[in-house]
């Protein structure tokens, strides 16, 4: 735990003492700033909305971009920086283990990736301090919505973790991350295009209707069928990525 | 402390290592030599359990490096070729990030950071960005990594190489200064280097362990075909009937320099030192020598020397 503690420190170090993190967190922030002024834009229009504010927010293709763009660039350092600048091998020959290295890698990148969604806070509290109504904005929607950014991160972030693990080279695993993220996000679709019989297939697809599940999300319903769906993948391709990492003993 | 037995690693079909044995001692310090290629690093990365051997075992202070590898990993202290940091660290948070990793707790991760630093004469750069610092700074930091939980056996994978000969000298001291309380296994293409450091050298050529002697020894063994130069103001013939009488002499070949003087090429026999001979010869007979030379072997003359007998074969 102590060693697991000293590693998180180091990676979550990492984003901040390099440009990269603020990169990072300055684009997500603006690509949030242009959806809130999208937001806005609507509640002032004439017709009323029906659809809850923080579903504006997230329902949005706005927030799959934000989602798919960011996770491989915050994962493809973690472990194809250190095999390429060799700092992988003065960390491995430490008596440290490969399951302390992969837990502390996949928890800096989740809370660095939390951190990049905290000024959306702002937006909403904004939101919340002008309008009237204040039952439009409440405890329930907030916090199923940051559920739902943070499970959909851990899947996507495990998938970064998973493709960085592969390779010494940082633009190929942002790429291979970027794809399975691209692939599993359209599975979303797919479900929509043959549902015309009902059977097994549909049936399975709808697991995959991530596009769906936030949208629950950010109602402020949060379904255990979702849940379980993100925490399950997450922790299969973390494994996954354990068994990269332990790879190198096998050859 | 380390045992070696009949350890190869195949990376995809070639070898960089074959069936090679070999142990050392506690305290010892020890120098892999070997050009480039020659399977040094393959072997102190198995040794410091980074990858696994292909066959073959290797045994730190009595622990296997792959199946107890967390044991061994307690032990070593190890540093890689090129000698990888983190440049966004400041050097004080490195080490002790460093420290704590192996296993040290708070305070004795502290106390042992200033022992290291003060060791590798860091302590004015502490706050210092790796990145911002100097190759021999970085190597020093690299060192005093490798130190800082006073490990058994210290691993360094060309520690002086890229460094500028006041560098040189110091990480060479401080290596000394290692002798004893840890046992030591560095790697180096440099033979003087390993000659001043180490008390016992390993011969690598193309995976295999060619020779493990001392330098003395292995002085000896090369001496055997180093050549001797003289240059004789003399009659060719003369000069040529006269030498070839002397004792310990294998071949002579006697070429026209300037003016009056001849250049001798003498082989001599088991390494047999001719110098103060041909002195005599020379004052006896009142001859002017003008240069008298034993050539000292280059490291690649003595892979070519020892290489020999494989080919013939």
């Amino acid at each position: 735990m102590r060693i697991f503690l000293t590693l998180l420190r180091r990676e979550l170090g990492a984003f901040f003492l390099s440009p990269t993190g603020y990169v990072i967190i300055a684009a997500v922030t603006l690509i949030l700033g242009l959806t809130y002024d999208v937001l806005i834009t609507n509640l002032l229009g004439d017709k009323p909305q029906e659809m809850p504010i923080t579903e504006l927010f997230y329902a949005s293709y706005i927030f799959w971009l934000i989602v798919l763009l960011i996770a491989p660039v915050i994962t493809m350092r973690l472990f194809a920086h250190e095999k390429y600048s060799g700092t992988f091998e003065t960390l491995m020959t430490t008596p440290v283990n490969d399951l302390q290295v992969v837990a502390s890698k996949f928890a800096a990148s989740i809370i660095f990736y939390m951190i990049t969604w905290l000024p959306m806070l702002a937006c909403l509290y904004v939101v919340r301090h002008f309008t009237n109504q204040h039952e439009s904005l409440d405890a329930g929607m907030i916090g199923g919505t940051y559920l739902g950014i943070f499970l959909v991160g851990c899947l996507f972030l495990a998938i970064g973790c998973f493709a960085s693990s592969l390779t010494r080279s940082q633009m190929a695993a942002a790429m291979v991350s970027f794809v399975l993220g691209i692939a599993l996000f359209l599975l979303s679709f797919l479900g929509g295009a043959i549902t015309s019989p009902e059977n097994w297939t549909s049936e399975v697809l709808s697991y995959f209707n991530l596009f769906d599940q936030m949208h629950n999300f950010s109602r402020g319903v949060v379904d255990t069928k979702a849940m379980i769906f993100y925490v399950s993948l997450t922790f299969f391709f973390l494994f996954l990525t354990l068994r990269a990492v332990e790879s190198r003993r096998w050859k | 402390m380390i045992e070696v037995k009949n350890l190869s690693k195949r990376y995809a079909g070639r070898h960089a290592i074959r069936d090679i044995s070999f142990s050392v001692n506690r305290g010892e310090i020890v120098g892999l030599l070997g050009p480039n290629g020659a399977g040094k690093s393959t072997t102190m990365r198995i040794l410091s359990c980074f990858m696994p051997a292909t066959s073959g075992t290797a045994r730190v202070s009595g622990f296997d490096v792959f199946h107890q590898s967390e044991e061994v990993r307690r032990r070593i202290g190890y540093m890689p070729e090129n000698n990888p940091l983190y440049p966004e660290m400041r050097v004080r948070e490195y080490l002790k990030f460093r420290a704590r990793l192996k296993g040290l707790g708070w305070r004795r991760s502290r106390q042992r950071v200033d022992t290291v630093m003060e060791q590798c004469s860091l302590t004015g750069v502490s706050r210092r960005i790796i990145g911002q610092l100097s190759k021999g700074y970085r190597q020093r930091v690299g060192l005093a990594d490798a130190l800082s939980h006073e490990p058994e056996l210290i691993i360094l994978d060309e520690p002086t190489i890229g460094l500028d000969p006041h560098q040189i000298r110091a990480v060479r001291e401080l290596i000394k200064n290692l002798a004893g309380k840890h046992t030591v296994l560095i790697s180096t293409h440099i033979l003087p280097e390993a000659e001043m450091m180490c008390n016992r050298m390993l011969i690598m050529y193309d995976g295999k362990v060619l020779a493990a002697d001392s330098p003395e020894n292995l002085q000896r063994l090369m001496a055997g075909s180093s050549q001797i130069v003289a240059e004789i103001a003399a009659p060719a013939a003369e000069l040529r009937e006269i030498l070839s009488q002397m004792q310990g002499i294998e071949s002579i070949d006697v070429s026209a320099s300037d003016g009056e003087f001849h250049r001798c090429a003498i082989t001599p026999r088991n390494g047999y030192d001719l110098r103060p001979a041909i002195f005599a010869i020379a004052r006896e007979r009142g001859w002017v020598l003008r240069e008298l030379t034993r050539n000292r072997h280059s490291l690649e003359d003595i892979y070519v020397q020892i290489t020999k007998p494989d080919e013939e074969e």
